[in-house]
């Protein structure tokens, strides 16, 4: 199976890799996936208080190379985003942006899982009520 | 000046070596005749080939040429071997035995045969891979009609103890059954003081063509019948009927010849530059040797590198070096290698497990720019890994929840 450009390109040049400071208030956490299934994703997000939006995002994934180019592509979507509007990104639209086969659609589930975790984690930090996600129909 | 993509993945499948496809040739376009026709020079041409091939074939395993059926590869060797026997001893018993590492071919057919009202019995290997001979010993019974047991490993490499499994089956009078598969070509194999009753191997993982292969059946103390698989005319003794794929033959035969004379200095050469490869990555910290290190095959080596995903590390190469991984992660299931989970690796550490091959024509350069590649992809995706992250923290991953999905 060959992988897409953009698979390859977010692969080889993975944006926004790296650690934010979890005790930080304004940083949310989320950590999704497990070793056993072969991808774990960790994806956070740091919250601007003035503005309400996210300033910066950072990842780091083990997992396949669809798992990183999905995870590296959404911190860079969640980037300037409110942490509303940052809930609203859907896999699909990962899927679509990175041309993912069918057999790689999980990955693109688990970075939405990532999302939303760390988004609750940033909620729950701040006294906000967690939001209840439906479950993702693909897992 | 290094080739790519270099081919490090020999126990899929090797090149056909020039001298076997040279081979090959004629008996495409001049020598075209049925081995079956019996009335003219085309078929009689064609008989002769056959008969040489066949020569050269037993001559590798020490068999006779009339013990060798030719088939269209391993795995109708794997099941003419086990249905055919399954099916033409019924009335001495219906228990096979065999182990939780075999190929599919063989787990499979298993599977068929308990469908079919048979009993199977498959043994755990050890976590080097072995098979202990006395568990192949308390597992027979009285209605135990053969043993079939893999003579070394696709994944791993493991040699299994096979001579000493056949002392056991002559004692008990039980058929053994070998795949032989990744062992035929590439470490000695001798059908008679190993105590082999059957024993399926196939040309392309030798320097041969796809698409055709061998089964060895003892015609000697005992001998032994398999029931056909396949209708028809009656080729191969009556045991397996179809028209021979005459050029696959005499290819086969020219590749056995070749191991014959070849077999010892590959192996050396090719132990030689596997030890430089896998001592040299398993100076990467958390890297670990899959297997048994001294019962194996020359030519593999199978390491996982622990906290980063096989397929996602392949991807770091996969333009420059063909090779495998134990991680599933394009399979539906997302289940990593059985192969691997067998030898009590966790799923993690099968996710992260790199099956290197190498073959006839792998040199030192291309083992170099190997060793090079894989470390510099392992360091890199580490750093985006978080689950090394937490190791370097001293946090201890089974401490962990893990949303399973």
């Amino acid at each position: 199976m060959a992988y897409s450009e953009k698979v390859i390109d977010h692969y080889q040049n993975p944006k926004n890799v790296g650690t934010l400071d979890k005790s930080k208030n304004n940083v949310g956490t989320g950590l999704v996936g497990a070793p056993e299934c072969g991808d774990v994703m960790r994806l956070q997000i740091e919250v601007d208080e003035a503005t309400g939006l996210i300033k910066d995002a950072k990842f780091k994934t083990f997992g396949c190379g669809s798992a990183i180019a999905s995870s590296s592509l959404a911190t860079e979507w969640l980037k300037g985003k409110s942490v509303d509007e940052a809930i609203k990104i859907d896999n699909m639209e990962i899927v679509e942006e990175l041309n993912l086969p069918p057999v790689k659609i999980h990955c693109s589930v688990l970075a939405e899982d990532a999302i939303k975790a760390a988004v609750n984690d940033y909620r729950k930090k701040n006294g906000l009520e967690e939001i209840k996600f439906e479950e993702s129909a693909v897992h | 000046m290094l080739k790519f993509p270099i081919y490090l993945d020999h126990n899929a499948t090797t090149p056909c070596d020039p001298r076997v496809v040279e081979a090959m040739v004629p008996y495409f376009t001049e020598n075209f005749g049925n081995a079956a026709s019996r009335n003219h020079p085309f078929g009689w041409q064609a008989e002769e080939a056959v008969d040489y091939a066949r020569e050269q074939v037993a001559k590798l395993i020490g068999a006779d040429p009339k013990e060798i059926i030719f088939t269209s590869g391993a795995t109708e060797g794997d099941n003419l071997a086990i249905k055919g026997v399954f099916e033409m001893y019924a009335s001495k018993g219906n228990h096979i035995i065999t182990c939780n590492i075999e190929h599919k071919a063989v787990l499979d057919t298993c599977k068929h045969i308990e469908k079919e009202g048979g009993e199977v019995t498959y043994l755990e290997v050890n976590n080097e891979g072995l098979i202990d001979p006395k568990d192949v010993e308390a597992a027979i019974k009285p209605n135990t009609i053969l043993i079939a047991l893999m003579y070394a490993n696709n994944e791993v490499g493991t040699v299994m103890p096979i001579r000493e499994i056949g002392e056991i089956a002559r004692k008990h009078g039980v058929l053994l059954f070998t795949d032989a598969t990744q062992a035929v070509g590439k470490i000695p194999v001798d059908v008679k003081k190993d105590n082999i009753d059957l024993l399926a191997m196939t040309a392309h993982k030798m320097y041969g063509p796809k698409g055709v292969g061998a089964l060895y059946v003892r015609r000697k103390n005992p001998r032994v019948k398999v029931t056909a698989q396949l209708d028809g005319g009656g080729h191969e003794r009556g045991m397996r009927s179809g028209t021979l794929n005459v050029p696959g033959i005499v290819g086969f035969g020219k590749a056995c010849e070749l191991a014959m004379q070849e077999m010892d200095q590959d192996a050396k050469r090719l132990s030689a530059l596997r030890d430089k490869l896998e001592n040299a990555l398993l100076q990467i910290d958390e890297a670990y040797l899959n297997g048994h290190k001294e019962h194996r095959l020359p030519h593999v080596s199978n390491i996982s590198f622990k906290y980063v995903e096989g397929e996602g590390l392949m991807m770091g190469f996969n333009k420059e070096i063909a090779l495998s991984s134990g991680s599933a992660c394009t399979s539906a299931s997302l289940e990593p290698s059985y192969v691997l989970k067998a030898l009590g690796l966790g799923d993690d550490l099968a996710h992260s497990s790199l099956r290197f091959g190498l073959g006839r024509f792998t040199t030192e350069e291309q083992i170099d720019y190997t060793i090079e590649q894989v470390t510099k992809t392992v360091n890199k995706l580490r750093e985006m890994s978080p689950l090394w992250e937490m190791y370097k923290e001293g946090i201890d991953l089974d401490t962990i929840e893990w949303a399973h999905h």
